[in-house]
C-alpha cells in the first residue's frame, strides 16, 4: 500500500510576468526516492522553492502527509518536517561547521534534540566532527555539500529535497553523494532530488518526472527513463 | 602629561556611551538590513523618560532603568509592528525615507508634547567625582561607562553563544538559508530591532544625569551612531564598541587642543578619510 507524502495538484508559479511553472502535478510516495529532471531553467528549482515557500508567487495545491502547506510560512513548512537542501548550499560563511550543523535543528521539531541529532550527523558525516571549528566558508565544494546535506539531517526530516547536490563537484565527489543519499532513504527518510545530472540521478531514482518549460513532460521508473529513447537524446546526449 | 591621560580616559568614558548607542544600530542595519535614521530618536525618547519618571514619581535614572528599559522595548516593539514590517522587503530607499519621516514625527511630537526646554535630571550624583590617584572622574559619566560596555559586551556575548544569537548571525549572513533552517525570519527581525532600540535607549538613561533632553538630542546621537558603525564596519557589534570608543577619544582630544568647535569636525574628518581609504570599515573585510 503507496503512502502519499506530497502531492501537488496543478501548481503554477510566476517571475513577473513570465510563467515558470505551468498546471504542475506530481506527487511522492513515502520511502521514495523521486528526481526532477530537466534542463536548466525549466523550472525545477521554482517548484522546490514553492514546496519550501520560499517563493510565494504560485497557486494551485500542495499537501502534505494530507494537510496543506501552500499558505504557510517557510518556517512552518519546516516544522512539518519538510526540509530543502538548497542549490549553492548556502551555508552560513562566517559560523563554523558546528555552528551550521546546529542551525539546522532550529525548528521546534528537533530543538530539543539536537545533541542527539549532531551525534547522528557526526556518525553519518565524520568528516564534519573533523572540520566542527572551522568556519564553513572554508570548506572545499564537496565538504560544503557534505555541511549542507548534515544541516538538512538535524532537521529530521521526514522528506528531504535536494536542490542540485552534484552542482560544481568532482564526478568522485558526485558518486559520493549519491551513495549518500541512499543511504539517507535506507535509514527511512523520503527524498526528492533535482538534478542536471540525469544520468546518476535515474540511476538513483524510484521514480523521475522529466520537466521541461514549466510542465511535466514525462514520468515514471528511474530505470525505465534512463532507457527511453526520448531522454537518451535529450539529456544524454546518445 | 597627566592632563593628557585625563583627556583619553574622559575620551574613553563618552566613547562607552557611543559604542551602546550605536550597537544596537549595527544589530539592526547587520540583521534586519535596515538603515533606522530615527536610531537616535529612541535615546531621545528614553531619555524623557527619565525625565518624567524623576519629576512625576520621584524615582532617579537608576531607579527607574528597568521600569524604562521595559518601557523602550515595548515601543521598539510597536514601531517594528506597525511600522517597519510592512517595509522589510521593500527598496532601501523607501526605507531611508520612511525611517527619516519617523525620526521628524518623533522630534516633533516630542517639540509639541513637551516643548523645546532644555530638561536636566540634577540629583545628588551628577556633580559627584571619584578619584583615581591624579584622575578626576565624575561619577555618573564612570558609571555610565560601566553599563554602557557591560551592556555592549553582553550583546556581543548573546550573538556568539545563545542559539537565538546564532540565528541572528545566521539571518544577516543569508536570510533564505535561515528561512530554511525553520527560523521565522519576521519575528528574529522584531527581536533584533526591539534588541536595538532598548540598548539605545539604555544609552539615553544613562546620560540623562548629565545631560538635558531636549526634541532634537537624538539627531546628533543619530549622526554619531552612523559614523561609528561605519567605522566599524556596518553590521559588526565589535566593531561598533571599538568605533565607539575611537570616537569618544577623537573628541575628547580634539576638544583639547583644538578646541570644543572642533570635536565634531574631528570625527567627520576621519569618517571621510575611512570612507576614501577604507570603504569597508577599519575592522570591514572587503
Amino acid at each position: 500500500m503507496v503512502n502519499r507524502m506530497l502531492k501537488l495538484s496543478n501548481v503554477n508559479s510566476y517571475y513577473g510576468e513570465v510563467q515558470v511553472l505551468k498546471d504542475l502535478s506530481m506527487e511522492v510516495n513515502q520511502g521514495e526516492i523521486v528526481t526532477l529532471i530537466g534542463a536548466n531553467a525549466a523550472g525545477k528549482s521554482t517548484l522546490i522553492s514553492c514546496i519550501s515557500r520560499t517563493v510565494t508567487s504560485f497557486d494551485g495545491e500542495i499537501e502534505f502527509e494530507g494537510t496543506r502547506i501552500d499558505r504557510l510560512r517557510p518556517d512552518q513548512v519546516v516544522d512539518h518536517g519538510l526540509i530543502q537542501v538548497p542549490e549553492g548550499r548556502l551555508l552560513f560563511p562566517k559560523l563554523t561547521v558546528r555552528e551550521n550543523l546546529e542551525l539546522g535543528a532550529y525548528s521546534k521539531r528537533s530543538r530539543s534534540n539536537r545533541k542527539e541529532r549532531l551525534e547522528y550527523v557526526y556518525n553519518i558525516l565524520p568528516k564534519m566532527k573533523e572540520r566542527a571549528n572551522q568556519m564553513a566558508g572554508s570548506l572545499s565544494g564537496g565538504e560544503a555539500q557534505m555541511c549542507a546535506i548534515g544541516r538538512g539531517l538535524m532537521a529530521d526530516p521526514k522528506l528531504l529535497m535536494f536542490d542540485e547536490p552534484s552542482l560544481g563537484l568532482a564526478p568522485i565527489v558526485v558518486l559520493e553523494i549519491m551513495e549518500l543519499i541512499k543511504r539517507i532513504r535506507n535509514e527511512g527518510m523520503t527524498v526528492l532530488l533535482v538534478e542536471q545530472n540525469v544520468r546518476q540521478s535515474l540511476k538513483l531514482a524510484d521514480r523521475a518526472y522529466v520537466i521541461e518549460n514549466g510542465r511535466i513532460l514525462m514520468e515514471g521508473n528511474g530505470r525505465d527513463l534512463l532507457n527511453s529513447n526520448e531522454v537518451k537524446k535529450a539529456y544524454l546526449g546518445i | 602629561m597627566e592632563q593628557i591621560l585625563q583627556v583619553l580616559i574622559s575620551g574613553i568614558l563618552s566613547g562607552g556611551i557611543y559604542a551602546l548607542a550605536s550597537v544596537g544600530l549595527a544589530l539592526i542595519f547587520g540583521v534586519v538590513g535596515l538603515v533606522n535614521f530615527a536610531h537616535g530618536e529612541y535615546l531621545m525618547l528614553a531619555m524623557y523618560f527619565a525625565y518624567w519618571l524623576y519629576n512625576m514619581a520621584g524615582m532617579d535614572p537608576y531607579q527607574s532603568l528597568l521600569i524604562n528599559l521595559a518601557i523602550m522595548a515595548v515601543v521598539g516593539y510597536i514601531t517594528f509592528k506597525v511600522i517597519m514590517e510592512r517595509v522589510l522587503d521593500s527598496d532601501h530607499s523607501i526605507q531611508m525615507l520612511l525611517t527619516l519621516a519617523l525620526s521628524m514625527v518623533l522630534q516633533n511630537l516630542a517639540l509639541m508634547l513637551w516643548k523645546a526646554d532644555y530638561r536636566n535630571i540634577r540629583i545628588d550624583i551628577t556633580n559627584d567625582t571619584m578619584n583615581l590617584g591624579f584622575l578626576t572622574l565624575n561619577t555618573p559619566r564612570v558609571l555610565a561607562f560601566i553599563i554602557a560596555i557591560g551592556a555592549s559586551v553582553l550583546l556581543y556575548l548573546y550573538l556568539q553563544k545563545t542559539f537565538t544569537g546564532a540565528a541572528m548571525r545566521a539571518i544577516s549572513q543569508n536570510g533564505k538559508a535561515a528561512q530554511l533552517m525553520g527560523i521565522n525570519i519576521k519575528k528574529t527581525y522584531g527581536l533584533a530591532f526591539v534588541i536595538g532600540t532598548t540598548l539605545v535607549g539604555l544609552a539615553g538613561l544613562l546620560l540623562s544625569p548629565i545631560y538635558p533632553a531636549y526634541p532634537t538630542v537624538g539627531a546628533s546621537f543619530s549622526t554619531l551612531a552612523f559614523i561609528v558603525v561605519v567605522l566599524g564596519g556596518l553590521s559588526s557589534v565589535p566593531g561598533a564598541i571599538v568605533g565607539g570608543l575611537l570616537i569618544g577619544v577623537i573628541e575628547s582630544f580634539a576638544g583639547y587642543f583644538a578646541g570644543a568647535a572642533y570635536q565634531q569636525a574631528a570625527y567627520f574628518l576621519l569618517f571621510i578619510l575611512v570612507l576614501i581609504f577604507k570603504p569597508n570599515g577599519l575592522f570591514g573585510r572587503s
